[in-house]
């Protein structure tokens, strides 16, 4: 596979969100503007990136037994590090995204990536994988958080454009739910059609 | 009364999957069936009070030691010990009950309502009833965290009762499988909505 096929591969025939549906949690929790969402998408690439590389210069030491468990240390460590350099340059999106940023070890995208590929695969191919995962996820979140913006508070990325309030059930839970739902379809559609 | 608003709230109000985006790998996952659903609430029930438990003792001692920055990792290794364990104790003590849950067991250890609950309970600080805003102690938290995976539970069954309907119905091509569980989840999270305000 060439190397830009890599990159490409995650944005569209293997889209985290759209197609292997993976990573539902920040998804809906996170999307409730653009930015945040954004935020939330370029945070768990940053792991994503880093965690691959690791696991995949390391993974030939690791025994075969206890993988999972050392795999979930190293990306334990790499979300500690973010959490500390997001306290520290942005704190305001720190305190949005709350308990979702620690909850990024728990992210099936993640767990899955090293299993599925960093653990077969070079260092740069992993990293490679990472970024090309990581933006099909950052795209969907930025996505569906301008979605639920737009509609649930008729701004887009914090500009107002209008003064009256939005369908507030967009930006709660039941329009996060409905959105990814409407969303899917749309992709489903246009994939289909290509 | 303090307990009964923790046990309304955790439940009905604050609902896990459906107000707060916890765990809905499993819940749109395993949620086809009716009774795989119940075991599946069964075990996260279960791996959620006692490692809510285990994480808020932990907690105590990172805090006496200065080590808070830990606590992602200690959280997750414990939480990834305890799964193992209560598959070892289930298998030799209820080898039915062990065959009932197969592979949702170890899948525990990734659901992020188990994490989420045992970050929540010792960072966050919690208000009920007009009450002062407090950190829980270790009776609340362990009922807290009882009543939210009995929430995660309700959440769970309601869904996939409704899910086992929707899979008589012609649903269009473009929205079978996941996008109609969405937006089935959409609704019910609209009825749950119904209960905000009471606590």
């Amino acid at each position: 596979m060439s190397k830009l096929n890599l990159i490409t591969k995650g944005l569209v025939k293997e889209n985290p969100t759209f197609v292997l549906l993976l990573g539902m949690c920040p998804t809906l929790a996170t999307t409730t503007s653009a930015i945040n969402g954004m935020s939330m998408g370029l945070a768990t690439m940053f792991v994503l990136i880093l965690s691959n590389m690791a696991i995949s210069a390391i993974a030939r030491f690791i025994p075969d037994k206890v993988r999972i468990p050392a795999y979930i240390v190293v990306i334990a460590t790499f979300v500690t590090l973010l959490q500390f350099l997001m306290q520290a340059f942005v704190p305001s999106i720190y305190e949005s995204l709350g308990l979702f940023i620690p909850l990024i070890v728990v992210n099936c995208i993640i767990l899955g990536r090293a299993e599925a590929f960093a653990n077969k695969n070079g260092v740069l191919d992993s990293a490679l994988d990472g970024i090309g995962i990581g933006l099909g996820f950052t795209i969907a979140l930025t996505l569906l958080g301008i979605i639920r913006e737009l509609l649930g508070n008729l701004s887009f990325f914090g500009w107002k454009f209008c003064q009256a309030d939005g369908i507030l059930a967009f930006v709660l839970a039941p329009g996060a739910f409905i959105a990814l739902a409407y969303l899917i379809v749309v992709f489903r559609k246009v994939a289909e059609k290509k | 009364m303090e307990y009964i608003l923790i046990i309304i709230s955790a439940i009905f109000v604050n609902n896990i999957v459906l107000s707060q985006f916890l765990g809905i790998c499993p819940f749109l996952g395993v949620s086809s069936k009716l009774n795989t659903a119940v075991g599946m609430s069964g075990a996260v029930c279960f791996v959620i009070t006692l490692a809510t438990v285990v994480t808020f003792l932990l907690n105590k001692l990172l805090v006496l030691c200065n080590i808070q920055f830990l606590q992602t990792i200690a959280f997750i290794l414990v939480i990834a010990a305890l799964v193992q364990m209560v598959e070892i104790v289930l298998k030799k003590i209820s080898p039915s009950l062990y065959q009932a849950l197969g592979i949702f067991l170890p899948l525990i250890t990734t659901n992020c309502a188990v994490l989420g609950v045992a970050i929540n309970v010792v960072t966050k600080e919690f208000t009920f009833a007009g009450g002062q805003p407090h950190m829980f102690n270790l009776g609340e938290a362990t009922v807290y965290a009882l009543a939210t995976s009995l929430g995660y539970g309700l959440a769970m069954i309601l869904f996939a009762g409704l899910r086992e309907q929707i899979a008589l119905n012609n649903v269009p091509k473009a929205f079978k499988g996941v996008p109609i569980a969405l937006v089935t989840a959409g609704i019910l999270a609209m009825a749950f909505m119904g209960f905000s305000g009471m606590v």
